[in-house]
């Protein structure tokens, strides 16, 4: 009797059955289309990804049966909206592992996340002399913000190095945490490696050493992996809807309460206050203080069935498909000669999520999209808004495959072939 | 389905690989830049005019094939031509890319013509353009800020 209940416990958990890919595609209505005469193969979900009709259904519901703007009027329609507004945050908030909703802002996307950090939280700390310590692979996302209040508080950005193999270089990091630094913002997962940082490392080394805020760039990671921002130890946690399979025009801003009950608001507004005089305004609690306006109301619920659909597939499960991808695209092309992969994992380095950098000898990154694109493949080609990691790498340009969990081995050979035949015609 | 072998031809990856003209000028009338911010492509576009001709033309920098056979075969082309005359073949040019038949009309493109399989790509049109743009802010005096295809 005992075996079988042993059986049985070891299948209990979602992620022990593999993902039945061929049924998930069929949510995807978007994926069963040709493009130039050929079945779309999708390999651009770094940039955006597709999403499931759950999510399509929740947004054009809302918009068909109750909405109304939020948090504005006592009639029904507002309330419904309201109350599916705020349960989206909820389930947002614990999807990420936050303590309470209040601690999670819906913002536009990660860029705006960032943004709302630097001016509220960093602006009014940073001295002239302090220090923002970023990284070599950052996105221009997380670069530019803290740029702008450098520029405004006369304090400086710093960049911890990468190693050639594409992995943050920790012992490097560490000599440039000092008492100035008062942020040091990284990205969870690389946009243009896949190089997944040991942020609960990172953040440890970090209160070691100083005073600092954590703030991770989370855009890359959320879709791909498990995140619980209390077990990372970081102080805030960014992210976007249209890269985890939900709507465009949302995203959010995870911060720990005490932080963001101390910051001003980013911007002003509607919605944001308690009181309004011309003298002055008082504000509202976090996280409505930094709400200001007219929210994305349906983009958010459509994050809210997002996050439940990526619950009912399960993260564990979802990362091992997509690993199951990356270790089949690397073995095809690292063994062509003419194809170099920037930033692979090597043993004992940080793992990578599913995204591989490209350089095709002799072709450049656009041609290669080009006939890529004219065999029905989507990848991108470019600097992916990561300029000064491809000045580290020492290239222009590369091309990206980014995998996502309704990816097929097949369409991994399908590129495979694809890049055949872009050297067929640059050979 | 426009074919790709329209796009990449012989003489398109012939100047891709073994891009003429390239390198700096010196002495130099006006250069002017181009910049791609979609993709990072850049052009350095080098111009010596000898009163009113093109008597030299050269670029430099970093493109995909349709960017720098374009840049090639452009300063082939272009090279000892009086200025109207560079002029009118930048519009004639630039017409034939954004296919508008007009403009186009008349002019005898010759070699250049191989570029014309790009107006069936039009995300790629600003690649083959790009250099263009800088020549022609270069005749216009150059020097100035990177022209842009934005
Ligand atoms: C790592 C990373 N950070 C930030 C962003 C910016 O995200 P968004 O454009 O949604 O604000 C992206 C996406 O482009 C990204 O990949």
């Amino acid at each position: 009797m005992t075996a079988p209940a042993r059986v049985a416990e070891n299948e209990r958990p979602a992620a022990a059955e593999a993902l039945d890919v061929e049924r998930l595609r069929a949510s995807f209505p978007i994926l069963d289309q040709e493009v130039h005469g050929h079945p779309l193969v999708y390999l651009d979900n770094a940039a955006s990804s597709q999403r499931p009709e759950a999510v399509i259904e929740a947004v054009s519901d809302c918009y068909r049966t109750y909405y109304s703007n939020a948090h504005r009027g006592v009639h029904a329609l507002s309330e419904r909206s309201t109350d599916e507004y705020e349960a989206a945050r909820g389930k947002v908030a614990r999807f990420v592992g936050a303590a309470r909703s209040s601690e999670l802002v819906f913002t536009r996307g990660t860029t705006e996340s960032l943004n709302l950090v630097a001016q509220s939280y960093a602006r009014p700390r940073l001295r002239p002399g302090d220090e923002v310590l970023l990284t070599e692979m950052e996105h221009h996302s997380n670069i530019v913000p803290w740029q702008l209040v450098c520029e405004q508080t006369g304090a400086r950005v710093r960049a911890a190095p990468i190693t050639d193999d594409g992995d943050l270089d920790l012992a490097a990091m560490a000599g440039l945490v000092g008492e100035r630094t008062r942020v040091v913002a990284l990205a969870h997962v690389s946009n243009a490696l896949g190089t997944v940082n040991d942020v609960a490392a990172i953040a440890r080394l970090v209160r070691d050493r100083s005073e600092a805020a954590v703030v991770v760039d989370g855009a890359q990671a959320v879709p791909h992996m498990k995140v619980d921002v209390s077990a990372l130890g970081c102080d805030f946690y960014a992210f976007s809807g249209h890269k985890m399979y939900g709507p465009g025009g949302v995203g959010a801003l995870w911060g720990r309460g005490a932080l963001l009950a101390a910051m001003p608001p980013y911007h002003g507004g509607g919605a944001m206050i308690t009181r309004v005089t011309f003298e002055r305004s008082e504000y509202t609690v976090p996280p409505h203080r930094f709400e200001a306006g007219t929210p994305s109301i349906a983009p958010a619920i459509g994050l809210g069935v997002a996050v439940e659909f990526l619950e009912s597939i399960g993260l564990e499960r979802i990362e091992r498909h997509e690993q199951a991808l990356l270790s089949h695209s690397l073995e095809q092309l690292n063994d062509l000669p003419w194809v170099q992969v920037l930033g692979q994992p090597r043993d004992g380095g940080s793992p990578r999520a599913a995204v591989v950098s490209l350089v095709i000898d002799g072709a450049h990154p656009h041609d290669v999209a080009t006939i890529l694109d004219e065999q029905g493949i989507a990848i991108r080609a470019g600097h992916h808004c990561a300029q000064p990691l491809m000045e580290r790498l020492g290239v222009p340009a590369t091309v990206r495959a980014s995998f996502g969990m309704y990816n097929t081995h097949e369409e991994v050979d399908r590129l495979v072939s694809g890049l055949h035949e872009v050297r067929r015609i640059f050979g | 389905m426009s074919d790709l072998r329209d796009l990449y031809q012989q003489v398109i990856l012939d100047h891709y690989r073994a891009p003429r003209n390239f390198g700096a000028l010196e002495p130099v009338s006006a250069c002017a830049e181009g910049y791609n911010p979609l993709c990072g492509d850049q052009v350095k576009v080098y111009l010596r005019m000898d009163g009113d001709r093109v008597e030299g033309l050269t670029f430099e920098g970093v493109g995909c094939a349709i960017s720098t056979a374009s840049a090639s075969l452009m300063t082939e082309a272009v090279r000892g031509l009086e200025r109207p005359q560079a002029e009118a073949l930048i519009a004639s040019f630039l017409a034939l890319m954004t296919g508008d038949g007009n403009g186009a009309a008349g002019a005898d493109l010759g070699k250049l013509e191989v570029l014309s399989g790009v107006k069936d790509y039009p995300v790629r049109i600003k690649c083959a353009t790009l250099a263009w743009h800088a020549l022609r802010a270069a005749l216009e005096g150059g020097d100035s800020e990177a022209v842009t295809t934005e």
